[in-house]
């Protein structure tokens, strides 16, 4: 069992008056041995619900829980989360070889053998050569980098992994040989993992269920095959419809006048003031911009009792789990669409 | 009044604000170590000050009339008192009011960092903008080496330094400008050119190393994207960029140079604050003293307060990145 | 430890950081003024050591035969109102200012370490005080801190010292405390954190390691300053007090006598100023060196230039169209920089033409040359880099001859650039209106107020909302992605033929990055306006344009039809670089696909292909000869000994 849940997580920075809030009430587990895909632009605030999970930002509201407890915040049982970074040129000191990196982690008072046996280890599960456990960081390549970054997490016998867009700072030549031994190694030694990143594809790639963020919410979230399939909130089908695409190009210039449309193109991304209503009403293609009847969005924040648990007042409603639920949300998709 | 004129405002307001509470708590920190400054010297600073000779029932009464025997709570609140009354004590030697000589003093002190700041400035800007442009993406080199090692070594030589070696050259060996004293506008040429030329050079020295950063920047790339003739990217695009760096070492160089006064002072006699401080503590006039480091600490912080404000004014950004 | 942890790496890795260390303090006494100083400075170290045992008797002798000589052979530099030998005592007087100076700077760098590593250690409450407190310090001039302390500690060299050191200190906290800063937001520290490294641990392995040579220049460059500082105090009568003596004492006394014998006060003047310069430009030299990037070192390239357009003398693009249409035609271009061993060419031997209103990408890995191409096309490649072409025609205007400034209003209207970051694209501190309506008012001769119209106009064509209010506004009060389209709007103030994106969506979000590319469409539609797009994302090239330029090691390798790209493409390249990008259809049972090793290195191009070394295919053909880029009947161009062999599967 290694099961990491927000409840309902609120992270603000700064003072009362001019803080600014980076995560806003998000509910989110990460099953165990499960990979959950988190998708937003940046500022979204998903980098800050990881490195809230590991104790490196402080939490305003709600709790984050390990298997049903309270996360530690010392002693081994804080080392239960670990997590990789974005930027290969920061992951590791230059002044440590990659085997002190690594080896930072272990307990305390193991002897040296088994200290370099187990680095030795953890390099070949990582698919890197024991040898350069001598190795100073400054003669790896970025790719590899961040394959000892993941070395490093697995030290400490982690029950889940935060892979923080891993892969964004590398050439996309090189970003299958990072992201195979992640998908490797979850399955092989059972970790659950949240994958953070901005391209869906890859998100698509690595992850059973989704969530998607906007401005500091979690606006969705649900099986992978469900988000992409059927997306309730209309962020989540911006992102799919920004998905780069060469068949899409013949259809292109219809769609066109709508994704430059003067209020769409007008993209407010400072979270703050806090506004009434929901937060993508300024910028969604489906709201009070191009319904002038759905005055709701500017007044009420719209709740997450719908199908993949959208917020969104015009989300479909939220089904009660049957054996043919699927048709039922895709019959149900169409008539919302129409009414789109 | 537009949106942008109200949400650029309300930020430099808010800047404003909390940058004047700043000046507040640093101004009631130097008055307390001001304060406490008689106060952690060890031994008696009556008997320091009369020596040891003097007889003891003298010394009791100074220390009387001084409010030294009272608690340190009451005497703390009567210093804070008599400064908002303007009173910054009485002269240990002379007697007099330590505010008077200040009002007396402090032209000239004035008149001489002033000049040099300005004539630093005047100097330091266009060497620094020319040889920015000059030696931009690692162009002559050589020039770029004679720049940066002139200007270290003229910015390393302390003041004092300067001092006597125009004291030589043109009191000594030509004779032809006086070296003490403030008599005329002449008097003024030697005491300000040592202030200035050491701040001058640091000056000219950033100003470059500045340059030759703004000119690798995206914006200058776009500018030459825009085919604008290269007088127009240097002035109008890189220049104003600079300055943003000039006027923050500017502003620390201006306290720094009110500070050289002390030393150049003492060179020329010039009649000063800076000279007076140097004799308050050889005589250990501790009142004195203390007035004038006070009044020299609050000149710079206020300095560094309104280099702050015109760095606001002119670029909302840094009122933003302050906060 | 984990020091100890690993026996067998540690003594390796200490070596190598020992060793490139060291050289890199080598390399300082290489430059002619780190090597200056450093000598002068072992030279006073020395004098302060050997000094006073040699000769301290015999500056101290009193001859009151001779008070107050001039120089003289005896006496080098005259003698002081007691008969004393100047020189000698100025030898002497090294001792003290020198041991003083470096004491007052290690009191100071001590206590600024402390004060700055407060807040590491003892958490954020403490330190915020303690962060403002120094800041508040830091405001006072240096000389005004040490008289401050001056008073308090009592004239003499004890109360200098303390003095000089106690006003050293905040600067060095503050040193500490930006340093620390840097430090601690790297990964690997958070990495630590996260670990269950302790603060102090932090600190000892991680923070202190990498500010150590900063923290050692400064303390070098401090301690010139002490040494000044402390001259300063003892010519002012507060440092040193007779009978003992240092140079500021000796410089106050020699200023007395002028009139009489200059070089008493010369002598201690010159001491005082080259040992300062002494430390301070040790000091700044290595701060230089331990600034600057490594330079690389390595053979020359070696690739002879012009035996591939030798022995393929034929443009390949000539055939395809008629020079009317054509935009840009270059032939045989290249970029040459200088580099520590001989020049480096990152971009060689490029051929291509876009014609009026074609949408061109150029895709590849970082360093391919995919940017510098773009920006030799666009003459915006600075010394000392140096463009080279056959031929470079914009317009049919060839770009090459004549001056920049004959060309200046042609390329002013006519191409449009876009960056990459829109952010730091834009002049910060000018209005966005301002930036636009300049290119009108420089190249069409509008005045101020026309040209400003102009660019509220072309705001409105980039879909800037309220473009009246926003060419009010300063660019870090728009959004990323309207920057951008600024960006492009800035291009249009003109009537562009061609524009050139350099990655225009990288740093955009993805909803964003489709406003931008769906902009650039619409325009091209509008006008007829030709796009060259260079991005490393082959999935945006595909988007938006009808042809691929495909560039690895600064050559273009394969150049085909986008609707071929993911069916048709020849080079294994190519079709490693499509099989590496997932897409929303990717088989979620197989391993993301990737290319093994690495990407060329400009300064490193081996003979023969330069992808061999990475491509399954290669064989010593390959590695031999280096495959030309050749053309096809339908205009299609491949550079691989294996292009027309099937897959095998």
């Amino acid at each position: 069992m290694s099961e990491l849940c927000f409840h309902d997580v609120s992270i603000r920075f700064g003072g009362l008056r001019h803080g600014l809030t980076a995560v806003d009430h998000a509910s989110l587990t990460v099953p165990d041995s499960g990979i959950v895909g988190l998708v937003g632009e940046s500022g979204s605030g998903k980098s800050t619900l990881a490195r809230a999970a590991v104790g490196l930002v402080p939490l305003s509201g709600g709790r984050i829980e390990l298997n049903g407890r309270p996360l530690a915040r010392r002693g081994p049982e804080s080392r239960r989360v670990q997590m990789i970074f974005q930027d290969p040129s920061s992951a590791l000191n230059p002044r440590m070889s990659v085997g002190e990196s690594i080896a930072e982690a272990f307990p305390r008072g193991s002897t040296a053998s088994t200290r370099r046996a187990e680095v030795a280890r953890l390099l070949e599960l990582v698919h890197l050569d024991r040898a350069h456990a001598k190795s100073s960081p400054a003669r790896m390549s970025g790719g590899q980098r961040q394959r000892v970054a993941l070395a490093r997490a697995l030290a400490s016998r982690p029950e889940v992994v935060i892979a923080d867009e891993i892969t964004s700072a590398l050439d996309v030549s090189i970003q299958g040989t990072v992201i195979n031994v992640l998908r490797d190694l979850q399955r092989e030694l059972g970790i659950s993992v949240l994958f953070i990143s901005h391209n869906l594809p890859l998100v698509r790639y690595m992850s059973d269920s989704i969530a998607v963020m906007y401005l500091g919410r979690i606006v969705e979230q649900g099986p992978a095959e469900q988000i992409l399939g059927n997306a309730q909130h209309p962020y989540t089908r911006e992102l799919l419809a920004a998905v780069p695409d060469s068949s899409r190009q013949a259809q292109r210039q219809d769609v066109q006048d709508f994704v430059l449309h003067p209020a769409v193109v007008s993209e407010p991304t400072d979270p703050e003031p806090l506004h009434n209503g929901c937060r993508y009403h300024s910028r969604c293609p489906v709201g009070p911009l191009t319904n002038p009847e759905r005055g709701i969005c500017r007044t009420e924040d719209p709740s997450e009792e719908h199908a993949n648990e959208a917020a969104c007042h015009f989300a479909e409603p939220r089904t009660p789990p049957s054996t043919d639920g699927t048709s039922v949300a895709s019959a149900a998709s169409t008539s919302v669409r129409k009414s789109l | 009044m537009t949106a942008r004129g109200m949400w650029t405002d309300s930020v430099r307001v808010r800047y404003l604000v909390r940058r004047t509470g700043r000046l507040l708590v640093s101004l009631l920190v130097l008055l307390t170590a001001a304060f406490l400054m008689i106060h952690v010297i060890p031994g008696d600073p009556v008997r320091g000050a009369l020596g040891p000779t003097a007889p003891a029932d003298l010394v009791a009464a100074r220390r009387e009339s001084l409010g030294l025997n009272d608690p340190l709570a009451v005497q703390y609140l009567n210093y804070l008192r008599h400064l908002l009354a303007g009173d910054l004590g009485t002269s240990m030697i002379s007697g007099l009011p330590v505010s008077e000589m200040l009002a007396q003093r402090l032209p000239a002190t004035l008149s001489i960092a002033l000049l040099a700041f300005v004539g630093a400035v005047a100097i330091a800007v266009p060497l620094g903008v020319g040889f920015g442009v000059l030696t931009r993406n690692g162009r002559a080199r050589r020039a770029e080496l004679g720049f940066t090692s002139v200007s270290s070594v003229l910015g390393t030589i302390p003041e004092f330094l300067f001092a006597v070696g125009l004291v030589y050259l043109f009191g000594v060996q030509w004779q032809i400008l006086p070296v003490a004293g403030r008599s005329g506008p002449e008097s003024y040429v030697l005491p300000v050119l040592c202030l200035a030329i050491g701040p001058a050079a640091l000056l000219a020295r950033i100003l470059r190393v500045e340059m030759v950063a703004i000119l690798t920047a995206d914006f200058i790339r776009t500018a030459r994207a825009k085919r604008l003739p290269a007088p127009i990217i240097y002035l109008r695009h890189a220049l104003p960029n600079a300055l943003t760096a000039t006027l923050t070492i500017g502003g620390l160089l201006l306290g720094s140079m009110i500070a050289g006064t002390i030393l150049v002072e003492s060179v020329f006699a010039w009649p000063g604050l800076g000279s007076t401080i140097v004799q308050s503590i050889l005589t250990k006039d501790y009142p004195v003293a203390q007035g004038i480091v006070l009044f020299y600490g609050a000149t710079v912080l206020v300095l560094t307060m309104v280099v702050d404000l015109i760095l606001a004014a002119l670029d909302p950004r840094s009122a933003i990145g302050q906060s | 430890m984990a020091t100890t942890s690993i026996p067998g790496s540690v003594p390796a890795t200490r070596a190598v950081s020992r060793s490139s260390t060291s050289a890199r303090w080598l390399a300082v006494l290489r430059t002619p003024v780190g090597a200056a100083a450093g000598l002068l400075l072992i030279g006073f170290l020395a004098l302060s050591i050997i000094a006073p045992p040699l000769w301290a008797d015999d500056a101290n002798a009193v001859d009151t035969d001779s008070i107050l000589q001039g120089p003289s052979a005896e006496h080098l530099v005259g003698t002081d109102n007691l008969g004393r030998d100047l020189f000698l005592r100025v030898l002497v007087a090294s001792a003290s200012s020198i041991q003083l100076a470096l004491l007052a700077t290690g009191l100071a760098v001590m206590a600024g370490v402390i004060l700055g590593s407060v807040p590491l250690l003892v958490g954020p409450r403490l330190g915020r005080l303690i962060t403002s407190a120094i800041n508040i310090a830091i405001a006072f001039p240096g000389l005004l801190l040490a008289l401050f302390f001056a008073v308090i500690f009592g004239v003499g060299s004890t109360g200098a010292v303390l003095a000089i050191g106690a006003a050293g200190a905040p600067s060095f906290a503050r040193l500490m405390l930006t340093l620390t800063a840097s430090v601690i937001e790297r990964d690997y520290v958070s990495a630590a954190r996260i670990a269950g490294v302790g603060r102090v641990r932090i600190l000892l392995r991680h923070v202190l390691p990498n500010i150590g040579e900063p923290l050692v220049v400064n303390a070098t460059i401090g301690a010139g300053g002490a040494l000044l500082a402390f001259a300063s105090l003892s010519f002012l009568g507060l440092g040193v007090q007779p009978p003992a003596y240092d140079w500021g004492q000796l410089l106050n006394t020699g200023l007395n006598s002028i009139y009489r014998n200059p070089a008493a006060a010369f002598a201690p003047g010159i001491a005082v100023v080259l040992a300062g310069l002494a430390f301070n430009m040790l000091g700044e030299s290595i701060a230089q060196i331990i600034g600057a990037p490594t330079i690389r070192s390595g053979s020359p390239t070696h690739r002879r230039r012009g035996l591939r357009t030798a022995s393929h003398p034929l443009p390949p693009e000539e055939s395809r169209s008629t020079t009317s249409d054509r935009v840009l035609d270059v032939v045989d271009l290249s970029v040459t920089f200088p580099g520590a061993d001989g020049p480096v060419r990152p971009v060689r031997g490029i051929n291509l033409t876009v014609q009026r209103g074609e949408a061109v990408g150029i895709v590849g890995e970082s360093g391919s040359g995919k940017s510098l191409t773009a920006l030799a096309i666009a003459r915006l490649v600075e010394e000392p880099g140096q463009v080279d072409a056959e031929r470079l025609e914009f317009l049919g205007v060839d770009l090459l001859s004549g001056s920049e400034r004959e060309h200046r209003d042609l390329l002013g209207t006519s191409l449009a650039v876009v960056f990459q970051d829109p952010m730091t694209s834009f002049n910060p501190t000018q209005r966005m209106g301002r930036q636009l309506a300049e290119v009108a008012e420089q190249h069409q001769g509008m005045n101020r107020r026309h040209a400003f119209l102009r660019a509220i106009d072309r705001l409105r064509a980039v879909r800037v909302p309220t473009p009246a209010l926003r060419a009010q506004q300063y660019p870090h009060q728009f959004s990323g992605g309207m920057r951008q389209r600024a960006m492009i709007g800035m291009g249009l103030m003109g009537s562009p033929a061609l524009i050139v994106a350099d990655e225009p969506t990288t740093a955009l979000d993805p909803t964003v990055q489709q406003q931008v590319l769906r902009l650039l469409a619409s325009i091209r539609r509008a006008d007829d306006v030709a796009i060259l797009l260079i991005s490393h994302d082959v999935s945006v090239v595909a988007e938006l344009c009808d042809r691929v330029l495909v560039m690895y090691a600064g050559q273009i390798v394969e150049d085909l039809p986008v609707a071929e790209l993911t069916t048709r493409a020849r080079h294994p390249y190519t079709r490693a670089l499509i099989a590496a990008v997932p897409t929303m259809r990717t088989d979620l049972g197989m391993p993301l696909n990737a290319i093994p090793g690495l990407p060329v290195d400009p300064a490193h191009v081996p003979v023969g292909c330069p992808y061999a070394a990475r491509c399954p295919r290669a064989d010593d053909h390959c590695r031999g000869e280096d495959p030309p880029l050749v053309a096809d009947a339908a205009g299609r161009r491949v550079a691989c000994w294996h292009a027309d062999e099937r897959e095998e599967s």
